[in-house]
């Protein structure tokens, strides 16, 4: 299956941000949330079909005008799922932001069997600022990691702030040794680009929140399950509060 | 610098630095960077404190820095913050891998980044000193690290050290034999390790020290300004 | 190219620094992650796909920038100039250039200038790739350290004052005369031995079996490098950027430590 996804977000005269495009195809349906008329507006990604199979090519593309405030959300996990023999499902998201965008989807969960693609590359204007979230599950309960390969750029005012792949499952060596994620069965990363950063702390043993080379701060937790990883990390989210 | 003093010590404690004539290394030239001196020993003869006395000895008079190879990274330069004998900035700790001696001898690039930085950081310096992670009689100081070297033993390991050898005994600039006040107490024969010390190092000089009696150190310390006293004489 | 100067560039005992670091490795000890062989042989592997890869592949892609400047050759020597910022630009050069009426074509760009910026670029993208401040800083400390013993054995061109290890490494394998995929064979096998080594230190491990580990991993070094010569020329957002989580949180946490034995 492929589908295609757009947002385009811009800011009014009076600073009301408001979707100019807001287009979905199953199973990348948006729909907008939360109230109108404010400073920021709000959209959820509801899923129309099971997750992402393989062979599936899905496409978002997301765009945040200047002085427009945009968060991403999602209704539920994505489920990642085996399917037919077929290529990888693909996932390939890409966004400019010149006003604030952040996105908070719920954890993707590698069920056995499966193989995924995300590619994320996100554009920060100077000035713009971005709160980037991704969680991931290797395996439901008690159930081996299927494959998952996660790769994220994302540049800053023309420079890339933050360069990072993650490789999950049985075609990732080593995934499961404590150089990579150890025992942990969950991890989430949370990227912070833009004015007004938070200072790095150690929030718990398999997490910690570190400043990157350039003006951003990555937060980055491991965990036995998910409620350890978002124990640690929907602090650090929380304490960046979309404007109203 | 004040001159040389010559007041002090008896015919077991030299107090003049090493004659040209029997010293197995090269001149020390003149120049921009700071005089090196490395200080080892086995652990717990009092490195760490030598430093802390020399550094209230002569850290008023010369520019000076410590780098300290501890294999705890913190412990000795607190132990010299806490003494209050140099500002923080001047105390780098070098990490090493469970192998102090590798630190100071095999590889030795991290204390040269130390050295290195302290100069960038501090401007000229006249003195640095660096002490290496307590170890055994075998670890000694690459000349690529350091100018000269001190090694200090201590009366409680046995008046038998001097006389059982080892690079760090018998090659050292200076060896200084310390906690001299304790001898009585542990049934150590001072002038069995003198003579053990001369037949081991020929004309290379020896220190008694004890820093009970004597905080300043003053024969290691007096030791030392000859050295910097002839490195700035001498064209680079 | 000889493969002696290869084992010269690759030796463990090259004071270089590398004794001092565990590769995250003594993190991983402290936090119970790792406790016998097995848990050193799945960090090694986990370690060597992903920090080894980008090493690897960095380090061939500065080594190909050192042979097309013209390394080994002995280089200009304006890129011998050290300039301490990467970012400053060329440095010019001190006397006045005379001024010529005639118009003049322009010039080729300098490979010297080419090698700085790509270079630059290098050092950056290992940035954006290495998330926990102290592995930059580690990165950094052991790259200096590699261009101190490089330059001592080789003409090795300007490449700043701390470039990233894998950056440094390429300059320097392309200063002894090294091709990338020497270059980032060495990376690779870089990244596994140096926590081995502090496995041995750290856990009392038997060298033999650990010297097993290593040799078992030889095979997928040789891999990795492979494909990091053929990625040697792609831009740099393209080149690998595999990371490990636990990496990255056991540097920020080692670093924290009030006491500890190995630098990283």
């Amino acid at each position: 299956m492929r589908a295609a996804a757009r947002i385009v977000a811009e800011a009014d005269r009076s600073g009301v941000t408001r979707l100019a495009v807001l287009r979905g195809e199953s199973p990348l349906l948006l729909r907008r949330t939360g109230p109108r008329d404010t400073t920021s507006a709000t959209v959820h990604l509801v899923g129309g079909a099971a997750g992402p199979l393989r062979g599936d090519d899905l496409l978002l593309e997301i765009e945040v005008g200047p002085g427009a405030h945009l968060e991403i959300r999602s209704v539920a996990a994505t489920l990642l799922l085996p399917g037919r023999p077929a290529p990888p499902s693909l996932l390939t998201v890409r966004a400019t932001v010149a006003g604030s965008l952040r996105w908070l989807p719920e954890p993707a969960i590698a069920a056995a069997g499966c193989d995924h693609h995300a590619s994320t590359a996100v554009e920060v204007a100077d000035g713009g600022s971005l709160l980037w979230r991704d969680d991931l599950v290797c395996g439901r309960h008690d159930e081996p990691s299927g494959s998952v390969r996660s790769d994220v750029t994302i540049r800053y005012a023309g420079r890339t702030l933050y360069r990072h792949r993650l490789t999950v499952g049985p075609d990732a060596p080593g995934w499961s040794g404590a150089a990579v994620l150890g025992n942990a069965r969950a991890t989430g990363s949370a990227v912070l680009a833009g004015p007004g950063l938070p200072v790095p702390h150690l929030p718990a043993e398999g997490a910690a929140v570190m400043a990157l080379a350039g003006p951003g701060v990555l937060a980055t937790a491991t965990g036995a399950d998910i409620r350890e990883v978002q124990a640690a990390l929907d602090p650090f989210c929380a304490a960046m509060p979309a404007p109203v | 610098m004040t001159d040389h003093p010559h007041e002090h010590g008896t015919d077991e404690v030299p107090h003049t630095h090493p004659d040209p004539g029997v010293d197995p290394h090269t001149p020390l030239s003149g120049g921009p960077r700071a005089l090196r001196i490395g200080i080892g020993g086995p652990v717990g003869s009092g490195k760490t404190a030598l430093v802390a006395a020399l550094c209230r000895s002569l850290g008023d008079e010369l520019r000076l820095a410590v780098v300290t190879n501890d294999i705890y990274t913190t412990e000795d330069a607190d132990f010299l913050l806490r003494n209050g004998v140099l500002p923080a900035e001047r105390i780098r700790a070098v990490e090493t891998g469970c192998c102090p001696h590798t630190a100071i001898r095999d590889d030795i690039s991290a204390n040269l980044d130390a050295v290195e930085d302290l100069e960038d950081a501090l401007g000229p310096l006249d003195l640095v000193l660096v002490e290496s992670g307590g170890d055994n009689l075998t670890a000694t100081f690459s000349k690529g690290l350091i100018d000269r070297q001190i090694f200090v033993v201590d009366v409680a390991g046995g008046d038998k050290v001097p006389r059982k050898g080892g690079p760090g005994v018998t090659a050292a600039d200076l060896l200084v034999i310390n906690k001299t006040d304790l001898a009585p107490l542990v049934g150590a024969d001072l002038t069995v390790m003198d003579r053990d010390a001369r037949a081991r190092r020929g004309d290379l000089p020896t220190a008694f020290l004890s820093l009970v009696e004597d905080r300043a150190a003053t024969p290691v310390a007096d030791w030392i300004r000859a050295l910097v006293k002839d490195r700035a004489a001498t064209p680079a | 190219m000889s493969l002696a100067t290869l084992l010269v560039l690759a030796d463990g005992r090259l004071p270089a620094g590398g004794h001092a670091h565990s590769g995250g490795f003594e993190a991983a000890v402290s936090a119970g992650r790792v406790r016998d062989l097995a848990g050193l042989d799945g960090f090694l592997r986990g370690r060597l796909h992903t920090s080894g890869v980008v090493a690897a592949a960095f380090t061939a892609a500065a080594c190909a920038a050192g042979l097309e400047a013209g390394s080994p050759q002995p280089p200009d020597p304006r890129a011998l100039l050290h300039p301490t910022d990467l970012h400053a630009g060329s440095p010019q050069p001190t006397a006045p250039r005379p001024i010529d009426p005639r118009p003049t074509a322009p010039r080729p760009a300098d490979p010297w200038d080419v090698f700085r910026r790509r270079i630059a670029e290098l050092d950056d993208g290992m940035d954006a790739r290495t998330p926990s401040p102290a592995l930059r800083r580690a990165s950094r400390a052991q790259g200096r350290a590699l261009l101190r013993a490089g330059r001592a054995m080789w003409p090795v061109p300007a490449a700043g004052r701390e470039p990233h290890h894998p950056v440094a490494l390429g300059v320097v394998a392309a200063a002894a005369g090294l091709d990338p995929l020497a270059a980032a064979t060495a990376a690779a096998h870089g990244t596994v031995t140096g926590p081995a080594s502090a496995a041995v230190r750290l856990l009392g491990l038997d060298p033999y079996t650990v010297q097993g580990l290593i040799a078992a991993l030889a095979p997928e070094c040789d891999r990795i490098a492979a494909a990091s010569a053929g990625t040697a020329n792609d831009p740099v957002d393209e080149l690998p950027a595999d990371g490990a989580p636990l990496l990255d949180i056991g540097a920020e946490h080692h670093a924290s430590w009030e006491v500890r034995l190995f630098a990283s």
